[in-house]
């Protein structure tokens, strides 16, 4: 299993039935493909859609019904389109459960940077600040280091994309929560060692008695 | 409302305006309005728009000529060409969460003076707003954001200009007709009086200024 697939089938577990969910683009917009079956979950479109469906078939795409990269999609039987003061209503009101967003660096205490590297990267937060701030549950989907480089870091150098910490943090070698504002190793991939994710963090990692391995 | 053609609608438009274009990555854009922007060689626009498009697409086409010298949006990153003119210092660009865009945008359109929003508190976004605490929260103060013209794409709309959207080509079209002082739109299809039920009107007429016509 390659390291995206990884993330995206563990965090999928993450699911319930009736959530609502926003998925971010790159790793979190692969979770949708690993919904455990018999779940029905909603998922938003930030530009204006809830139940997003599958890419459609060859030819049957619809000009003006896209993802939030402007990609055709399809909607689900029971979807609802809206205008973006409404679907930054849900957002920001805490109307999401879920938000799964990619992320450049999290800290020891949670704290998502996301969205920009002064001087290199500028692109706008886009949806992502609001995402973080309002939604019920803040999950990030990304790989665990960049070019052998920590990108789970003692404190973000990074512009930081809320105040408001994360809940979860799930990568291609761990998952991690912050239960007490502490950073804590929850599981490891499987096959992994506590010391071998441990060998590779920068940030300090609270580690109970027991991390099992992610079952997927 | 006031039927007009797309040469004639922008037409009004001085250079130096502020315009606020509806959709989202070029989609529920009113092209026919921004092909004309082009060939009239508007310059020195003010953009409000959410994002950049890319280029020769969307409001993207504004870009490839060099027409935008200011803008706020919330994402330029697929257009490589606004990012090097934001990068070279050759336009101007605020970039401001999404959540943030909209609700300033219907504040200028509902006679609000601004919004309290938690989104970019600790962030650089407070960069010199106004912060204040209430019931133990911390929110900035947003102002108003208003703009001389709205260009707005509808789905449907009727003789007497009450519009209606479809799927994800509605998303700032219905907040920007209410936030600008000439509000002109394009529609996929102009019908008669009544063909839009009237639950189904999100853009009622009397907003609008300038229907284009088709043809």
């Amino acid at each position: 299993m390659d390291a995206q697939t990884l993330i995206a089938r563990r965090v999928a577990q993450e699911l319930r039935s009736g959530n609502l969910v926003n998925l971010g683009i790159g790793i979190p917009t692969l979770v949708a493909n690993y919904v455990p079956q018999g779940l029905a979950v909603f998922f938003q479109s930030e530009n204006g859609l809830i139940g997003t469906g599958p890419i459609p078939e060859q030819g049957m795409a619809h000009p003006l019904l896209t993802d939030a990269g402007g990609r055709p999609i399809s909607a689900l039987p029971g979807a609802a389109t809206f205008d973006s003061a409404m679907s930054f209503g849900l957002i920001r009101g805490g109307h999401v459960d879920i938000t799964v967003l990619g992320g450049l660096q999290v800290d020891a205490g949670g704290h998502l940077a996301n969205w920009m590297i002064p001087g290199k990267m500028v692109p706008g937060m886009g949806g992502a600040m609001d995402l973080v701030t309002g939604a019920k549950r803040v999950i990030v989907a990304m790989q665990h280091a960049a070019k052998g480089k920590s990108k789970i870091v003692a404190e973000c150098n990074l512009p930081l994309t809320s105040a408001r910490p994360v809940d979860l943090v799930v990568t291609d070698m761990a998952v991690i929560a912050f239960p007490g504002g502490k950073a804590t190793l929850m599981e490891t991939a499987p096959g992994l060692k506590v010391a071998e994710v441990l060998a590779v963090t920068e940030a300090e990692l609270a580690i109970p008695d027991k991390v099992p391995e992610m079952k997927l | 409302m006031k039927p007009v053609s797309a040469e004639e609608a922008i037409a009004m438009i001085p250079n130096g305006a502020s315009i606020m274009v509806g959709g989202f990555m070029g989609v529920g854009t009113p092209d026919r309005l921004l092909d004309e922007l082009v060939r009239q060689k508007k310059s020195g626009l003010f953009l409000i728009s959410n994002d950049a498009a890319v280029p020769g697409k969307g409001v993207g086409k504004l870009f490839d000529g060099g027409q935008v010298t200011n803008m706020i949006g919330t994402h330029i990153g697929l257009n490589p060409k606004a990012q090097q003119q934001m990068l070279g210092k050759q336009i101007t660009v605020d970039l401001i969460p999404q959540g943030t865009f909209v609700e300033r945008i219907r504040a200028g359109g509902c006679g609000l003076g601004g919004v309290l929003t938690p989104t970019g508190v600790g962030t650089l976004v407070e960069g010199g707003k106004q912060k204040i605490d209430m019931n133990g929260k911390s929110y900035l103060i947003e102002t108003a954001l208003r703009a001389d013209f709205a260009l707005v794409h509808a789905f449907l709309a009727d003789y007497i200009g009450n519009l209606a959207y479809a799927l994800t080509a509605r998303n700032f079209n219905p907040v920007m007709a209410m936030a600008a002082d000439t509000v002109i739109v394009t529609a996929e299809n102009i019908v008669p009086v009544g063909v839009i039920a009237p639950d189904h009107v999100v853009t009622p007429g009397p907003l609008v200024d300038y229907l284009v016509a088709n043809g």
